[in-house]
């Protein structure tokens, strides 16, 4: 197991998929001579050439477009959106086109296809940079819906959305990229759909994923301190959603905090919440607790941008209200 | 704006309190922060500031009466301000005034009881589904979650395989009909619990139920501790230090040779305290109370026998602050006063376990094939057997044993 960043880990993922499958190409803004804007395809230009790494023009819809058309006549694009954020100028396509090609055609063409790039809240990117964008995708039948929140499972969910026939939505993230974790070594992939259990615990479960796993595994620590055993689950994965996972965790804590970064109303976590609502209502000790984004564009101030975001300490809150205590 | 006053939470384990008297009137000018009211809760009395001012315009719970925590009882607002609004949601059970049970009278139900009965029992999902498996009827049940929904937690001291959920219990039903006391026939008064009794119910009800005990016994000769005390309070006359000063000593270097002791069991893994905190049971007038000796390692005989005295006076008083009575990871309960040879206590949860003390009586003995007599206790300490074994529990009550009978090693430095 080596420690990498897991910027690395995604690199890693493309060169591998690109050396094992001639029919895998990226393209998008920067890929190639700047080396990505968050550095994520250093290198990939130099080992397989300008055919392969497209540097394309400011042109979103155009190039997702592009990208359809070539996984339909059997290629394996990986389209690079620098930011989620910027995939909406490219929403017809995506929602339209790709995700909707399979049906239409009565199973004539698939489209496997991963757009990828950073989404959510960072560092004061203000309000039309910071959107969580699973959600506005999340709704769609025929898209995947990935989310990865360690080096690891970035890895592993990359090489997986490669290697996928249908259209993968698979969503980085800015504060993500710098962050540290062991990674097997060689080729592994991690399914999707499947979640992961990311701290054992008995009191009480949180679901999170990507930017907020990690304040949730925070909060666990210092729950446990107050003698609160809290599980953390990790979806990964929202689209197929490991819905027996979060069940099966719920029923044995009894209680549920689902936490986003997005703004709540109709979030994903109003998804979850309602899964698990409706298939652990027996189960149950305390109403479904949510902890999101505040119903708001993301403000550019960063005392405001704070006020936006869901905190550590909001999630502690919560789960001390499902709790009781 | 109307400041709801509310019952509030004073310590970890009150569930509900009772109001020992107003200090002020309904009608009278309020201050934030001014003491409004004293509160009995569980284990003290405590006075209750109010959380900013006003005028006292509604008193819901009377001297006297008890409700539990976050409940309604009082409103402080504008003189003019309509408060129709604040009072809503208690409007069907504020007119309910709690009526002592009178004796002979066969109706058990306390007054915070018959308010949880009035309308619709609020209770989640998982303790209705416990509570149909159970047969439990949920009215009877005083809830602790928001708004007074009942929730699993009380269930629990109902029925132990609650804490487990799909453990059923099978013969719980049977057993609590077998409990039903038959049609009175015989003339008795029902006595209100006060809420430290109720506490202690509930409390040891849960840990005989969920704590599997383990005993052992052992006999000490107090000789030479004895000749340590009288040398002590020749030294020392104003302090006075107990047999139960230095069997705590005793037990401090045993837990710092033993941690195993110093523990709890919490489901996944134990925990080992890397302090010791020893709790000292002290008999109440109508229960009991554990002060908490804090951070004993560090403290010498003097210091442990000076602070000892100081909180079990404090205690006896109900003087002691919340923080005071909680967090022990040992507790020493000694009857060795009232002439008890030797007994077994209950282990005060999550502590992995309680040592208690016999008398000290003078007997025969026999010391290098004579017969003499000597001073010997008994003490038999409870061990939860989720965390320790036999063999653990053994070793260190004979450490604590070797201890007392060799003390001069109790008034060496701590170590």
């Amino acid at each position: 197991m080596a420690i990498i960043t897991y910027r690395e880990a995604l690199n890693q993922a493309l060169r591998e998929e690109m050396r094992r499958d001639p029919r895998v190409f990226l393209m998008g803004e920067e890929v190639g001579l700047y080396q990505g804007a968050y550095k994520v395809s250093q290198g990939l230009l130099e080992e397989f050439g300008p055919k392969r790494v497209i540097d394309t023009p400011i042109s979103e819809a155009g190039f997702t477009g592009v990208g359809i058309g070539a996984a339909m006549v059997g290629l394996r694009p990986i389209v690079e959106m620098m930011t989620f954020n910027f995939a909406l100028v490219a929403i017809d396509q995506i929602v339209n086109q790709a995700a909707k090609i399979l049906y239409m055609s009565g199973g004539q063409y698939n489209v496997p296809m991963v757009i990828r790039g950073p989404g959510g809240p960072a560092h004061q990117l203000a309000a039309q940079h910071s959107q969580s964008m699973e959600s506005y995708f999340y709704h769609v039948p025929g898209l995947k819906i990935v989310r990865p929140g360690t080096p690891k499972d970035a890895k592993g969910l990359l090489k997986s959305a490669i290697r996928d026939d249908d259209p993968v939505i698979f969503i980085e993230s800015e504060l993500l990229y710098g962050t540290k974790g062991e990674v097997p070594d060689g080729d592994y992939t991690i399914p999707l759909g499947v979640g992961d259990i990311k701290r054992e615990g008995r009191d009480v479960t949180i679901v999170a994923y990507s930017t907020m796993l990690l304040l949730a595994l925070q909060a666990a620590e210092e729950l446990e301190k107050e003698g609160i055993s809290v599980e953390v689950v990790d979806p990964r994965t929202l689209r197929p959603l490991d819905t027996e996972l979060i069940l099966e965790s719920v029923k044995k804590t009894n209680r549920a905090v689902v936490m986003e970064s997005g703004a709540g109303f109709g979030g994903i976590g109003t998804v979850i919440g309602e899964i698990i609502s409706e298939q652990a209502f027996d189960y149950l000790d305390a109403p479904v607790e949510r902890v999101t984004g505040a119903n708001a564009p993301t403000p550019y101030a960063k005392n405001l941008e704070r006020a936006k975001i869901p905190s550590k300490e909001r999630l502690i809150a919560a789960v001390k209200k499902v709790l009781a205590v | 704006m109307a400041i709801s006053v509310v019952m509030p939470r004073l310590s970890d384990t009150m569930e509900e309190g009772k109001i020992l008297r107003w200090l002020k009137q309904e009608g009278d000018r309020v201050d934030g922060g001014e003491i409004i009211a004293e509160i009995q809760t569980d284990k003290a009395d405590i006075e209750m500031e109010a959380f900013g001012s006003g005028t006292l315009r509604k008193i819901l719970v009377r001297a006297g009466q008890s409700a539990p925590v976050g409940h309604l009882i009082g409103v402080i607002a504008e003189e003019d301000e309509d408060i129709s609004t604040v009072l809503a949601p208690v409007a069907g059970v504020a007119g309910q005034t709690a009526k002592p049970a009178g004796p002979g009278a066969p109706t058990p139900a306390s007054p915070t009881l018959q308010a949880v009965t009035a309308g619709r029992v609020k209770a989640s999902p998982l303790a209705k589904r416990l509570a149909q498996a159970q047969g439990i009827d949920l009215s009877t049940v005083k809830g602790s979650g928001p708004g007074g929904r009942v929730i699993r937690r009380d269930l629990v001291a109902m029925i132990p395989s609650a804490a487990a959920v799909g453990q059923r219990a099978p013969l719980i039903t049977a057993r609590v009909a077998a409990m039903t006391p038959p049609t009175p026939s015989t003339a008795f008064e029902d006595r209100e619990l006060s809420p430290m009794r109720r506490a202690i119910a509930k409390r040891v009800a849960q840990s005989m139920a969920t704590v599997p005990h383990f005993y052992l016994t052992v006999e000490v000769a107090m000789d030479k501790a004895t000749e340590l005390r009288e040398a002590m309070q020749i030294q020392t006359p104003d302090l006075k230090v107990t047999f139960t000063d230095i069997i705590i000593r005793a037990v401090v270097i045993g837990l710092a040779r033993h941690p195993a002791m110093n523990a709890s069991f919490m489901d996944d893994r134990i925990r080992v305290y890397s302090q010791v905190n020893i709790g000292i049971a002290v008999a109440l007038e109508e229960g009991l109370i554990n002060p908490v000796l804090r951070n004993c390692g560090a403290k010498s005989l003097v210091q442990i026998a000076r602070e000892a005295k100081s909180l079990v006076e404090r205690a006896r008083a109900l003087k002691l602050r919340p923080e005071e009575y909680a967090g022990a990871t040992f507790t020493v309960s000694n009857l060795g006063m009232y002439e008890i040879e030797e007994f077994t206590a209950i282990i005060n949860p999550p502590e992995a376990a309680i040592l208690a003390i016999g008398r000290i009586q003078s007997k025969p003995v026999v010391v290098n094939g004579d017969v003499q007599i000597g001073q010997r206790m008994r003490m038999t300490l409870s061990c939860d057997h989720r965390a320790v074994d036999g063999a653990t529990g053994a070793t260190f009550l004979q450490e604590v044993k070797w201890l007392l009978e060799h003390p001069v090693h109790l008034i060496l430095q701590p170590e």
